[in-house]
C-alpha cells in the first residue's frame, strides 16, 4: 500500500536560517498523527512546507504524497491533490463572502480532477449539509471570509472548509489555540466526524488538551527542528506531566 | 433568432453605412486648429448658426487659457496643432444582409471591445448608441423609447431634431469657460449622446454607449447631455475601449447631466482605453469633465466609474446639489499599473438645504502605477443640514506603485456633517497563499481579493456592467503580483 504521506530527511529554512533539520515521517491512510513541540521548534514551518508556502525553502530531503513528489507541485495543485491546511491564523478577505470563496475553491478542485463544477443549488446543498458537522452559524456563510469572526469562529470556519473540501490529508496547525473549552469540543467533534479510512490527519499542537478530544494514533515530539521522540497517544500524557524541558535536553 | 442576434444584426446592418473598419477611407481635416476648422466641423454637421457661434466663442476663450498643471500627472506637452479635429467615415451603401456578410474585422473589434458576440445576450434590452470615431452609427430601440417620449440619439441628431432642448441646456452645467479642456471640447466637439426623459417617465431600459477610437492621431471630443425632467429616471451606461496605437491620443469629453425635481440619473462608466505599453507610450490621455446638476428638489445623481484604461486619467465626475434634499453619489474603482497615472475623484457642491452626498473611492495601484484621489466637498452657507460621507481606500500591489489621497473639505455652514474615512492596504501575500491553499489559482485569488475590495462600488453597477467590470479587473491585474 502506498503511504499517504512520506517525509524523508526534510531540511527547510526561512531567510537562510535552518528550521527543520531532518524530519522523517510516514502517515498511512486513516491515521491521525500529532506533532507536539515547544514554541519555535518548527511545527508551523512543517505545515507551511507541506502546503508549499513560498517563504520556506526546502534544502534537502523529499516529500511524497500518495507516491507523488509533493515538492514539485504548486500550492494550489497540492490543495487540488487533496492536501488541506487548517491555518493557525486564518486571514481575512474583506468583501468576499465565505460562500463565494468556498465555491471558487470547490470548483477549482473539481475542475482539476476532471469533475463537473457544482452549480449554485448543488453547492448550497453541500454546504448546508457540512455546516451541521461543525455547528456553523448560517449567518457566517454570507459574511466576508473570516472578517470580524471571533477566534473560535475562525477555527470553526477552517474545519467547515475542510468538511466541504474533503481532503485526503488534513494538516491542522494549532487548531486549538485561542479556543475555550466549548469551542474546542465543537471543533474536535467536527474533526472526529471527518475521520475516515482513506483520510489522514496531521495535528500540530502545543498542548496535550486537544488530544484528549481527538485521540491520535501516533505522537511525535518536535524540538529544534527534529523529532526527539515518537510514540502512541500515551506520549502526549507523558509530555503533559514532564514538559518539554526533558526533551530539549535530549535534542541539545 | 435570439433577441441578441437580432440586436447585432440591427446594429451591423444599419451601422455599416458609415463603415467600421480601419481600412475604410476617412474624411479627415488636416491636423491643426483654427476658426476655419471649427467652421468646417460645424458645416459638416449642418449646425445652426447659434451653435457655430457658441463653438467660436469657446475657441476664442480657449486661446486665452493655459493647460492645467495642478494634477499629479506627468506627460509630454501636447501639441494641439498636431491633432486632427474631425474624422467621419464615408458612407458605404453596401450593407451586409446577414451576420455572415459582416466584416470579420468588425466582429473582432466587438471582441476587443469586450462584447463578444456570444455574450450579446447582455445587450438584449439595452439600447445601443455606438459612437465609432466621431459619428454615431447606430441607434436601436429608438422607436420603443419614442413611445414614452424619451429622446435618445446622437448629439448631432439632437441638434437637428431638438435644437430648442440642446440650446436650453448645452453648457449650463459645464460652461465653456469652466476649464481648458471643457473649452476645447466646446469648440470642436464631434459627437456624443443626447438623452431627454420627459416628466414622470422611468426609462424602461439601460441606455448605453460604446465608444471606439479607431482613427490614428485623432482626438476625440465627445459631448453628452442628459436631461431628466420632473420625476423621471434614467440609467445610462458608458463603456469604451480602444485598439492599440502608437501616438498618444487625447480624449477630452464633456458630460452634462441635469436632474429636475424628483428626477434621478444614474451614470455608469467602464473605461478600458489603451493604457499604452509598459512605459505608457501610445496610451490614451483621458481628460474629461463630467458634471451633474441636481437642479430640482429631491433630485438624485449617481456616478459610478470603473477606470482601468488610459495612460493618464484626469477626471472628477461631480454633483452640484442645488435642489433642496437632493442627493449626489460617486462610486469609483480606479486601477493603475505599469506607467499608468490617474488623478481622479469627485466634487460635491452642496447648495440646497438637507442635501446629501456619498463618496466611495477604491484605488488599486500595481506595477509603477501612480494614483491620486482628489476630492472636494464644499458646503455653501445656504446648505443647512448638509451631510457628506466619504470613504477612500487604496490597495497597493507590489512595492513600486503609489497611492495618494487629497481630500479638500470646505464647510461654510455650521450645521453640516462631514465624515471622511481613508485606508491604504497592501494586497497580502498571506491572503493569496490562503486562497491557493484552498485550490484557487493565483490569478483567481487576486481577482477574488480585488473584487472583494471593490464590492461596494460594483454593487452599484447594473448587473451586466458589473460582470464586465470584474472581467476587466482580472485582465488588467494579470501578473501583477509576484
Amino acid at each position: 500500500m502506498t503511504a499517504l504521506l512520506e517525509i524523508k530527511n526534510l531540511h527547510a529554512s526561512v531567510d537562510g536560517k535552518e528550521i527543520l533539520k531532518g524530519i522523517d515521517l510516514t502517515i498511512q491512510p486513516g491515521e491521525v498523527h500529532a506533532i507536539m513541540g515547544p514554541n519555535g521548534s518548527g511545527k508551523s514551518t512543517l505545515s507551511k512546507v507541506l502546503s508549499g508556502h513560498e517563504g520556506y525553502e526546502v534544502t534537502e530531503g523529499e516529500i511524497l504524497f500518495r507516491g507523488k513528489d509533493l515538492l514539485a507541485l504548486s500550492p494550489e495543485d497540492r490543495a487540488r491533490e487533496g492536501v488541506f491546511l487548517g491555518f493557525q491564523y486564518p486571514v481575512e478577505i474583506p468583501g468576499v463572502s465565505n460562500t463565494y470563496f468556498l465555491k471558487a475553491a470547490v470548483n477549482a478542485i473539481r475542475k482539476y480532477r476532471g469533475q463537473p463544477e457544482l452549480d449554485a443549488m448543488e453547492f448550497l446543498k453541500l454546504i448546508k449539509e457540512r455546516m451541521k458537522l461543525v455547528k456553523m452559524d448560517e449567518k457566517l456563510l454570507n459574511r466576508p471570509v473570516n472578517e470580524g469572526f471571533s477566534g473560535g469562529e475562525k477555527k470553526r470556519n477552517e474545519i467547515f472548509q475542510m468538511a466541504v473540501l474533503e481532503p485526503t490529508l488534513a494538516i491542522l496547525d494549532e487548531i486549538d489555540s485561542g479556543l475555550d473549552i466549548d469551542a474546542l469540543r465543537i471543533v474536535a467533534e467536527g474533526v472526529n466526524s471527518l475521520r475516515a479510512p482513506d483520510r489522514g490527519f496531521l495535528l500540530i499542537t502545543h498542548y496535550q488538551r486537544l488530544l484528549e478530544y481527538i485521540v491520535p494514533d501516533y505522537v511525535h515530539v518536535l524540538v529544534r527542528g527534529k523529532f526527539v521522540r515518537s510514540g502512541g497517544k500515551e506520549l502526549a500524557e507523558e509530555l503533559e506531566r514532564s514538559g518539554y524541558a526533558l526533551f530539549e535536553d535530549a535534542a541539545a | 433568432m435570439s433577441a441578441s442576434t437580432k440586436t447585432i444584426e440591427e446594429i451591423t446592418r444599419r451601422g455599416y453605412e458609415h463603415g467600421f473598419v480601419t481600412d475604410i477611407e476617412q474624411e479627415t481635416v488636416p491636423p491643426g486648429l483654427n476658426e476655419d476648422v471649427i467652421r468646417f466641423i460645424s458645416a459638416k454637421k449642418e449646425e445652426p448658426e447659434w451653435l457655430l457661434e457658441w463653438r467660436l466663442e469657446a475657441y476664442r476663450h480657449w486661446l486665452t487659457m493655459k493647460e492645467p498643471t495642478w494634477a499629479a500627472v506627468h506627460y509630454p506637452k501636447i501639441d494641439f496643432q498636431a491633432i486632427s479635429y474631425y474624422a467621419a467615415p464615408k458612407t458605404d451603401k453596401n450593407r451586409p444582409k446577414s451576420l455572415d456578410e459582416v466584416d470579420p474585422k468588425l466582429l473582432e473589434t466587438y471582441e476587443k471591445l469586450g462584447i463578444p458576440l456570444h455574450e450579446r445576450e447582455v445587450l438584449a434590452g439595452v439600447a445601443v448608441d455606438a459612437v465609432f470615431d466621431s459619428v454615431s452609427v447606430a441607434t436601436s430601440y429608438k422607436a420603443k423609447l419614442a413611445e414614452k417620449g424619451i429622446i435618445f440619439c446622437s448629439f448631432s441628431e439632437a441638434v437637428r431634431e431638438h435644437p430648442e432642448l440642446v440650446r436650453k441646456y448645452l453648457g449650463t452645467v459645464v460652461p465653456y469657460r469652466d476649464n481648458f479642456y471643457a473649452a476645447l471640447n466646446s469648440a470642436v466637439f464631434s459627437d456624443g449622446s443626447f438623452v431627454y426623459i420627459p416628466k414622470g417617465v422611468r426609462c424602461p431600459m439601460e441606455l448605453s454607449t460604446y465608444f471606439r477610437m479607431n482613427a490614428r492621431n485623432t482626438g476625440q471630443f465627445e459631448r453628452t447631455l442628459i436631461i431628466c425632467d420632473e420625476g423621471g429616471y434614467v440609467s445610462y451606461l458608458e463603456g469604451c475601449t480602444a485598439p492599440q496605437r502608437d501616438e498618444n491620443q487625447l480624449h477630452a469629453a464633456v458630460v452634462e447631466l441635469i436632474a429636475h425635481d424628483n428626477a434621478e440619473i444614474k451614470y455608469s462608466t467602464v473605461q478600458n482605453w489603451y493604457p499604452g505599453d509598459e512605459e505608457g507610450r501610445g496610451g490614451i490621455y483621458n481628460f474629461v469633465t463630467k458634471r451633474g446638476l441636481c437642479a430640482g428638489r429631491k433630485s438624485k445623481i449617481s456616478w459610478t466609474q470603473v477606470e482601468t484604461g488610459s495612460a493618464i486619467t484626469w477626471k472628477y465626475p461631480s454633483c452640484i446639489l442645488r435642489g433642496d434634499e437632493s442627493v449626489g453619489e460617486f462610486y469609483s474603482v480606479a486601477v493603475t499599473r505599469d506607467a499608468q497615472q490617474a488623478d481622479t475623484g469627485t466634487k460635491m457642491i452642496h447648495i440646497g438645504k438637507n442635501t446629501r452626498s456619498t463618496i466611495v473611492s477604491k484605488g488599486i495601484s500595481a506595477g509603477r502605477g501612480q494614483q491620486t484621489y482628489r476630492g472636494l466637498v464644499r458646503i455653501l452657507p445656504t446648505a443647512d443640514g448638509a451631510r457628506n460621507f466619504s470613504q477612500c481606500d487604496s490597495m497597493l500591489m507590489g512595492d513600486k506603485c503609489g497611492a495618494h489621497t487629497v481630500p479638500y473639505i470646505d464647510v461654510q455652514n455650521p450645521t453640516a456633517q462631514i465624515e471622511h474615512e481613508a485606508t491604504t492596504s497592501k494586497i497580502g501575500e498571506e491572503q493569496i497563499f490562503y486562497c491557493k491553499q484552498r485550490g484557487i489559482s493565483e490569478e483567481d485569488a487576486v481577482s477574488l481579493i480585488v473584487n472583494g475590495f471593490c464590492k461596494d462600488v460594483f454593487r452599484t453597477l447594473p448587473m451586466e456592467f458589473a460582470v464586465e467590470a470584474q472581467k476587466l479587473l482580472e485582465v488588467t491585474l494579470e501578473n501583477s503580483v509576484g
